[in-house]
C-alpha cells in the first residue's frame, strides 16, 4: 500500500518535471531571444552538437576536480569530527571556527585563490573543498556525538576501552549520516568545482559555459550546466545504491 | 558459601540531586543466590548496577565482588540492560562475540562459543540472522546469551524483561528459571514486578526510603525447580501483599 503510493507520487514528480519544462519551452518561445532565455529544446540540440569537447575534454576535467575536493573534503571533514569527538577541548576550539568559515561569502574570495594557486587545478579543488567539508564535517560530528549513551556504557561495562567504542560503536552508528553526507556534498561539489571554472581556468564545464556567455550563446550556456546537474544526479544515485547495500541498520539507530 | 558482592558503609550521591542516594548502605549476597532488587521506581535500583559496574563511584564505603576491591580489582559482571541493546550492524552471533572480543578471544573460539551459547540458550540456527528479525523475546534471550558470554560469575539483569508484553514476560521467567541453575551464577535481578521477584529469586531485598540506609531482606519459601502454582501458597500470598504494602509506603516516603 504504501509501496504503491510511493510510487505513484515518483511518477506525479515526473509529471512536474514535464510540465516545468513545458512552460520553460512555450516561455523562450514567447520572448523569442535564445541569448537570454534558450528554450529546453534548443539547449538539448546544443547539447548534442558539442557532445564531444563536452564529454570528451571538459567534464573529465569537472569531474576530476569534483572528486579530488570531495576527497579532500571527506578526509579533512572526517579527521575534524573524530577530533572534535574525541577531545572536548578541540571541540570547543575548532567548532566554532569551522561554523564561523561557512560565512565567508566562498564566490566572493575564489578569484584571490586563483591569484595565488594559478589557473590550474588547485585554485578549483580549494574552492570545492571549501565548500563541501563544512556539511560532511558537521554531520559525522553530530552522529559521533549522538551515538547512545546506553550503549556506550554497556561496552565500558564489559572492558571495552576508548578505541573499542570508537571502532565497535561511533563507526557503524555514524556510517549513514556519512552517507547523508556524501550524498550532500557531491552537488556541492560539483558546483565548487564550476564556480572555480567559471572564475579562471581554461578547461572544464565551468569554463566552457563562461566562454558561451562571453560568446551570447545562451543554449551554449546551458547546455554543459545540464550536463553537470545530471552527472551530479547520476552520482548521488550510485552513492544511494552503495549505501543501500552496506548500511542496513539506519532505521534502528 | 562464600560472598558473591559486598556493599560495605556505601554512601553516594548524584551530584544533580540535593540529597544523598545511598547512605552508609551496607549488604552482602551469597554465592549462588539469586537477588531481586525491588523498590519504587526512583529509589535507586539500576544506581547499584551503576556502582558495581564502575559508571558511578561512591563517595565513602567499599564495594567488593567476588572477595575483591572493584576499584583495584574491576569486576567483569556479566550485566543485562532493559532494552537489548544488540548492535544493529551485527548479526546475533557476531553479537554474542562481543564481550569475548573485549577479551582478545580469538576468532574461531568466539565463533565456536557463540554459537554453542545459542544452542544452550535454545536460539540455535539464529547466529547468522540479524536483531531486527528477531521478535523481542528472542532478542531479549539474545541478550541474556550475551551477558553469559562474559564468563562471570556474577551477572546483573536490570529489568531485563520490562519492555516485553505479559506473556512474552512470563514465558521468559519460566525460561529463566530454568537457565539459572544449570548456570552456577549469582543474579542480582532489579526489578519492579513483586510477582517475578517470588517467582525467580531465592532472595528478595527491598530499597526502601531516600536515602536508602539498608535493605530488608526476605527469603523466598519455596524449592526449586518452580511453578506457577506455588505462588498460590498461602504464605506466598502472604508475602506478596506484605512487599506490595511495603513498596506502597516506599512510594509515600519519596
Amino acid at each position: 500500500m504504501k509501496h504503491k503510493r510511493e510510487k505513484s507520487a515518483k511518477k506525479l514528480s515526473w509529471l512536474v518535471l514535464l510540465g516545468l519544462l513545458l512552460l520553460w519551452q512555450v516561455g523562450a518561445m514567447i520572448i523569442g531571444a535564445a541569448y537570454i532565455l534558450p528554450s529546453p529544446v534548443q539547449v538539448f540540440i546544443r547539447l548534442w552538437e558539442l557532445r564531444e569537447p563536452l564529454l570528451m575534454l571538459h567534464l573529465p576535467f569537472t569531474m576530476g576536480i569534483t572528486l579530488l575536493g570531495l576527497l579532500i573534503s571527506l578526509v579533512l571533514g572526517i579527521l575534524l569530527a573524530v577530533w572534535m569527538d574525541q577531545s572536548p577541548a578541540a571541540e570547543g576550539a575548532l567548532y566554532p571556527v569551522i561554523v564561523a568559515s561557512q560565512t565567508i561569502p566562498t564566490t566572493a574570495i575564489a578569484p584571490l585563490f586563483v591569484l595565488w594557486f594559478g589557473y590550474g587545478i588547485w585554485s578549483k579543488v580549494l574552492v570545492a573543498v571549501l565548500m563541501t567539508f563544512f556539511p560532511i564535517t558537521i554531520t559525522v560530528h553530530d552522529a559521533l556525538r549522538s551515538v547512545k549513551r546506553e550503549m556506550e556504557e554497556y561496552l565500558l561495562t564489559c572492558g571495552a576501552g576508548k578505541w573499542d567504542v570508537f571502532r565497535k560503536l561511533k563507526v557503524p552508528s555514524a556510517l549513514p549520516a556519512l552517507f547523508s553526507a556524501i550524498r550532500m556534498a557531491i552537488p556541492i561539489s560539483v558546483i565548487g568545482a564550476a564556480i572555480g571554472e567559471w572564475l579562471g581556468g581554461q578547461k572544464g564545464l565551468g569554463y566552457f559555459s563562461k566562454r558561451m556567455m562571453t560568446q551570447l550563446d545562451g543554449a551554449g550556456v546551458f547546455a554543459p550546466i545540464v550536463l553537470l546537474s545530471a552527472v551530479a544526479m547520476l552520482a548521488v544515485w550510485i552513492a544511494g545504491r552503495i549505501e543501500k547495500r552496506l548500511v542496513t541498520w539506519r532505521k534502528e539507530l | 558459601m562464600k560472598t558473591a558482592l559486598e556493599f560495605k558503609d556505601v554512601t553516594f550521591q548524584y551530584e544533580e540531586d540535593g540529597a544523598p542516594m545511598f547512605q552508609g548502605l551496607s549488604f552482602a549476597v551469597e554465592q549462588g543466590e539469586f537477588i531481586s532488587l525491588i523498590g519504587a521506581s526512583g529509589c535507586g535500583k539500576s544506581t547499584v548496577f551503576r556502582l558495581i559496574n564502575r559508571l558511578e563511584t561512591p563517595s565513602e564505603g567499599q564495594i567488593l565482588a567476588l572477595g575483591e576491591d572493584i576499584r583495584t580489582c574491576p569486576a567483569r559482571c556479566g550485566f543485562m540492560p532493559q532494552k537489548d541493546l544488540l548492535m544493529p550492524w551485527r548479526t546475533v552471533g557476531e553479537n554474542l562475540q562481543l564481550p569475548l572480543e573485549l577479551q582478545r578471544v580469538p576468532r574461531e573460539e568466539r565463533r565456536r562459543l557463540a554459537e554453542q551459547m545459542l544452542a544452550e540458550v535454545g536460539l540455535p540456527d539464529t547466529a547468522g540472522r540479524y536483531p531486527r528479525e528477531l521478535s523481542g523475546g528472542m532478542r531479549q534471550r539474545v541478550s541474556f546469551a550475551r551477558t553469559l558470554m562474559t564468563g562471570s560469575e556474577l551477572l546483573l539483569l536490570d529489568e531485563p524483561f520490562g519492555a516485553l508484553d505479559y506473556l512474552t514476560r512470563v514465558s521468559l521467567q519460566e525460561w529463566l528459571s530454568e537457565q539459572w541453575p544449570k548456570r552456577q551464577a549469582t543474579v542480582l535481578f532489579v526489578t519492579h514486578d513483586v510477582e517475578e521477584a517470588l517467582f525467580l529469586s531465592t532472595r528478595i531485598l527491598v530499597l526502601k526510603g531516600h536515602p536508602v540506609r539498608q535493605m530488608e531482606s526476605i527469603s523466598v519459601p519455596l524449592p526449586f525447580p518452580r511453578t506457577r502454582k506455588m505462588l498460590d501458597q498461602p504464605e506466598v500470598t502472604a508475602l506478596k501483599a506484605r512487599l506490595m504494602e511495603g513498596l506502597r509506603q516506599g512510594e509515600v516516603v519519596l
